[in-house]
């Protein structure tokens, strides 16, 4: 037992020993190394950072949003801004003007081939009408404002002035915030009401192989309530719209966004998507107004005529014919006789 | 004339956060809002070092490159301006800034940004100077005065440096040749596009 103890103990000398041989050379480096000459430099932080990172510290102020010192990455957004997403809403804003003015030279308005029958068919009741002007009227505000902040500085502040431009940049920073939410209204009405419509089926694939008709007189493929057109506007405006919808809340509310990057990327794809969503609208402005006759109505009084129906809209027309046919003769039960599903 | 430039000498910097209050007093800059910050780094551990930050009035200023209504301009000494009458507070120039300079009171029920306010290098704003118009907005204007900006005036460690941005490149290149390092010059690879060779 004492021999094992005393063989213990001399392990044990051993091992301090041992340790304090290796730990020798460590305190004598510290004693060398200078604090004050050994600092951090913004060269190597910035390098060990890597290029988009920001420089981080700690602030005594009560905002910690204020401890990011530098934040190299933030130019970067500011070229993209200022470079591709511009020269995409110029693009499509632009391009699909000049594609329209060249459409109505050539193609000229589209008539109902015809003639109007004077006969009226009820296409959209008042609900649908509110929720498409509610998107509509909203959207076009939206459009405008925002192409302001892209072009403004560079079309309007050299027309109208500094003060002047201010000013209406203010008003239009605050319609576009506080519009967005009728925006959204309108975007969740449209798409409940119209969704079950705008499945694609094999009408389309016929619709769209004839061009729908765009490009040649007389040529009237069927359709149903919605053509393929309607519907890959349809699918623009929800999938679209609900991007921008998103990607708006995020810059509304910057919190929500969480760090500054997810906000500038926020920022870019709203940009981008408002590029693309507001030349898909153009288009549907032309061929529902100055581009073909009788499409106005439906949207305004809700009626059409009976012969622009039958052009644009056989099948629905049939369908709408046939069942007014059917309760006129009673043989179908009316509506609210049905039981329920 | 001379091209002005912010320089914080960070082996300096004794974070006593005076430049911050000399700034907010001298222009009664509001609630919340600093035009003047310092930033610790590495806290605590060796080679710990502050940096005072403000507008850092950059070359080819990003802030003004973004800007929707176009309401910043650069004066003759290369200080970046801008014109709050113009600003709509869209939030933008933070976004863009490399140094998180400008700042926006909170005004409205909905935390909507004001106004926005940044340092303005001690030199007011587009109003004429040394109006009450101009401090209202802006604060005081010492370069109107011949004076610089109060932050690095009365620093006192001489930590920050203002002036003209040769001078006190060398002035800071002597220092570090004398003592025998430096951490470099804190954002002036983003601002300026160089740094300060020794």
């Amino acid at each position: 037992m004492t021999r094992l103890s005393k063989l213990d103990r001399l392990i044990a000398v051993l091992a301090l020993g041992l340790m304090a041989i290796v730990a020798w050379p460590d305190i004598s480096q510290a004693q060398q190394i200078n604090p004050t000459a050994e600092s951090v430099t913004e060269d190597a932080l910035m390098e060990a950072l890597g290029g988009d990172a920001q420089v981080q510290g700690r602030i005594s102020i009560p905002d910690e949003l204020a401890s990011g010192l530098i934040k190299p990455g933030n130019s970067g957004w500011a070229d993209t801004h200022g470079g591709p997403v511009r020269t995409a809403n110029f693009i499509a804003v632009v391009g699909m003007l000049a594609v329209l003015v060249l459409f109505y030279l050539i193609r000229g308005r589209i008539r109902i081939d015809s003639g109007p029958s004077n006969q009226r068919i009820q296409r959209f009741g008042a609900l649908e009408r509110f929720g498409h002007w509610l998107m509509a009227v909203s959207f076009i505000v939206l459009a405008l404002t925002g192409l302001n902040l892209v072009f403004g500085r560079a079309v309007i502040l050299p027309l109208f002035g500094e003060a002047a431009f201010g000013t209406l940049s203010a008003w239009g920073k605050l319609a576009h915030n506080y519009m967005s939410f009728a925006f959204m209204l309108g975007l969740v009405m449209t798409f409940s009401l119209w969704v079950v419509h705008n499945f694609p089926d094999k009408v389309d694939a016929n619709w769209l192989r004839h061009g729908g008709g765009l490009f040649k007189k007389g040529v009237h493929p069927p359709a149903k309530k919605f053509n393929a057109g309607q519907k890959g506007i349809f699918w623009s405006v929800t999938i679209g719209g609900a991007a921008l919808s998103f990607t708006g809340v995020m810059l509304l509310f910057p919190e929500l966004a969480g760090s500054e990057a997810n906000w500038q990327l926020n920022q870019i794809i709203h940009g981008l998507v408002a590029a693309v969503l507001t030349a898909v609208i153009i288009a549907h402005i032309y061929i529902g107004s100055v581009g073909m006759e009788g499409a106005f109505d439906a949207m305004a009084s809700g009626e059409v005529d009976l012969n622009w129906a039958k052009e644009h809209h056989s099948i629905w027309v049939e369908d709408v014919q046939g069942k007014q046919a059917q309760s006129d003769d009673g043989t179908a039960p009316r509506p609210g006789t049905q039981p329920a599903e | 004339m001379a091209r002005m430039k912010f320089l914080c000498d960070a082996d300096r910097c004794i974070e006593c956060n005076a430049c911050v209050t000399a700034c907010k007093n001298e222009h009664e800059v509001p609630w919340g809002i600093n035009r003047r910050r310092v930033v610790t780094i590495n806290d605590g551990l060796p080679g710990e070092r502050s940096v005072s930050m403000a507008c850092m009035h950059c070359t080819d200023a990003p802030c003004a490159a973004v800007c929707p209504v176009d309401c910043f301009y650069t004066t003759d000494d290369a200080v970046v301006l801008h014109s709050k009458d113009t600003c709509i507070g869209c939030g933008y120039c933070f976004y863009a800034c490399p140094f998180g300079a400008p700042q926006y009171p909170r005004v409205g029920n909905f935390g909507t940004r004001g106004k926005m306010d940044k340092c303005t290098y001690c030199a007011g704003g587009p109003e004429a100077d040394l109006t009450e118009a101009e401090y209202v907005k802006y604060g005081a204007n010492r370069l109107a005065e011949g004076k610089l900006p109060l932050c690095a005036e009365m620093c006192s460690t001489k930590s920050l440096l203002a002036g003209d941005g040769d001078i006190i490149a060398d002035i800071y290149r002597e220092r570090v040749v004398t003592r025998g390092y430096g951490s470099g010059a804190w954002g002036w690879r983003s601002a300026y596009g160089e740094t300060i060779a020794v």
